[in-house]
């Protein structure tokens, strides 16, 4: 056998026990749901593929006439809109501060701000429900010593999604952080220096430096975080259960509530299918304008 | 030279502040988990334990029978990351290093797939494992956690950076492929793997969603799944649920700190690049 057969041979023998455990629970089951959202294939006892009828998108078309699903669709983005880009901020703030030539123990302030990333999350959302407790939370507690009257975080719905965003951003930034310190380590100092020389000021040198130099970090990091962001599920999950009146409940809470909760295979699945739809949407539209900067 | 001066203390105000801020829950979670029942619940907020006690976590480990789910999850996350890094591994390293037509094309699919989330396949998946018999075994836990195309990814980009000159002076000796990856390619490799086990120990420890699917038998619950039923019904032992939280964050946070500087390395090789 020559040596570029062998090498092939090799090739596929070290890719069979990934590719095949792809395939099988990967894969397979990602065409499976995009199937079982075409058919009438429901509840978990009765269920039978023999009896299982093809019905195009009518899941769909009863999905759009559903408010549980536009309310889980609208508390989502509200999720994904107002948090990713406060989570994003928040690091992009961090790792500036961070990256500055002065700044003394650098180290323990990263392990400081990664901290939270590192920690459970049914953990800290359950930590955080005692936070948010509006009489003898840490949280009120201090914004009474502020002279500020806190609501009744999770009782409220207006205050519920909030209060998740506020616990998403505190456990999630430190991530993006350091990826944002690796980007802006990237743009070279003499970019800076000659701004200087120009009579940019500290703004400008952020505004005509920095942001430009940063934007395939934000690329990448807009991406990543709003594919993470549209999963929401454990932060309502342990917090609110979905509630105060809905208010909390997300795509895959309500995914995961019709599906494991209520067998409801059918609706399950095409809550999934939407949600791939989602992500693909949000990806493309993210790819198209970094691809429209350049 | 003063501008400066004041610019270093503002600055390190900031970071100061961001520091508590950050640390403030851990913190209350820590004092709290020493409390006495119902220290936490009053009106007078209190940050330090008054009377220090062990006894929520004799209570966990006793009564509540945490144990068993901590061993669930430290079974679980060690076979994850063990068997993660070798699958991975191989898969990655053939990807840079063994030329096979067709290899840029299977490549770009892979990396296309990761946009799609897990959460589509679930319930086939679930039904899957039902019909594999394999609902409330550590198998049926782990098999999503093994094949890994971020890993996959991360690894090849690493093993491109292996000379080929070392890979062919060992084949011109006669060695196999297997050989050469066990004796050539592992040791060089070694970093990456390493920041491979740390990602992969902190997410298998820490998820959620599918453990809480297939793993619905009280006696193999993991940790995170177990933690959650009990703060369903402990709502008010503030104090216990504190203990619970402590018990099931350390792992992870030593683990990090072990392998803190290569896990920092590869969230940044991800980002960055082009």
């Amino acid at each position: 056998m020559s040596v570029e057969a062998r090498q092939r041979r090799a090739a596929w023998l070290f890719l069979a026990p990934s590719l095949a455990l792809i395939a099988v629970f990967f894969v397979l089951p990602v065409a499976a749901g995009l199937l079982l959202s075409l058919t009438d294939f429901d509840i978990y006892a009765v269920a039978d593929p023999s009896t299982m009828r093809f019905t195009g998108l009518q899941r769909f078309a009863d999905l759009l006439r559903d408010a549980e699903f536009w309310n889980a669709l609208r508390n989502t983005l509200y999720f994904v809109v107002v948090g990713g880009p406060l989570s994003v901020a928040t690091s992009l703030g961090a790792a500036i501060l961070l990256n500055d030539r002065l700044v003394r123990a650098r180290g323990v302030f990263r392990t400081v701000y990664f901290a939270p990333v590192l920690t459970t999350l049914v953990s800290v959302a359950i930590v955080w429900r005692y936070l948010y407790h509006p009489g003898y939370g840490l949280l009120n507690s201090a914004l009474a010593a502020l002279g500020v009257q806190g609501p009744d975080w999770l009782g409220d719905p207006r205050w519920s999604m909030p209060a998740i965003i506020l616990l998403a951003v505190w456990k999630n930034f430190g991530y993006n952080m350091l990826i944002f310190v690796a980007g802006l380590q990237a743009i070279p100092r003499s970019l800076y220096e000659a701004a200087s020389i120009d009579g940019a000021g500290a703004w400008a040198r952020f505004r005509h430096v920095t942001l430009p130099g940063l934007a395939p970090t934000f690329f990448f990091v807009g991406v990543t975080t709003m594919i993470g962001y549209f999963q929401v599920f454990a932060e309502p999950y342990v917090m609110t259960q979905g509630g105060p009146v809905g208010s909390t409940r997300t795509l895959v809470l309500h995914m995961y509530e019709e599906g494991f909760r209520w067998w409801r295979m059918g609706e399950a699945s095409a809550l999934a299918v939407v949600l791939l739809l989602i992500t693909l949407v949000g990806a493309l539209i993210q790819i198209r304008m970094a691809g429209g900067r350049r | 030279m003063n501008g400066r001066g004041g610019r270093t203390v503002l600055l390190h105000a900031g970071l100061i502040l961001g520091a508590v801020l950050t640390l403030a829950p851990l913190l209350w979670m820590t004092a709290v988990s020493f409390m006495a029942p119902g220290e936490a619940n009053t009106a007078r907020l209190n940050l330090w334990p008054q009377d220090p006690t062990l006894d929520n976590y004799r209570q966990l480990f006793g009564r509540l029978d945490m144990a068993r789910s901590f061993l669930n999850s430290a079974v679980v996350t060690v076979l994850a990351t063990v068997l993660s890094v070798l699958v991975n591994s191989l898969a990655g390293y053939a990807l840079a290093k063994l030329p096979f037509p067709g290899r840029d094309t299977l490549f770009k699919r892979l990396t296309a797939a990761m946009v799609v989330p897990a959460q589509v396949g679930m319930l086939p998946l679930f039904l899957l494992l039902r019909e594999l018999g394999l609902v409330n075994t550590y198998a049926g836990v782990l098999v999503p956690y093994l094949a890994s195309i971020f890993g996959m990814v991360l690894i090849r980009q690493y093993a491109l950076g292996i000379p080929d000159d070392l890979l062919d002076a060992a084949r011109v000796d006669g060695a196999g492929e297997l050989r050469i990856f066990r004796t050539v390619a592992l040791p060089i490799m070694t970093p990456i793997l390493a920041t491979m086990a740390a990602f992969t120990f902190l997410a298998a420890w820490n998820d959620f969603m599918w453990p809480l699917i297939v793993l619905s038998d009280d006696a193999l619950q993991t940790l995170p799944v177990a933690l959650a039923k009990l703060a369903g019904e402990h709502v008010q032992d503030t104090e216990l649920m504190m203990a619970g939280s402590v018990v099931t964050i350390l792992p992870p946070l030593i683990v990090f700190l072990l392998f803190q500087k290569t896990y920092v390395e590869g969230i940044t090789a991800g980002g960055v690049k082009e």
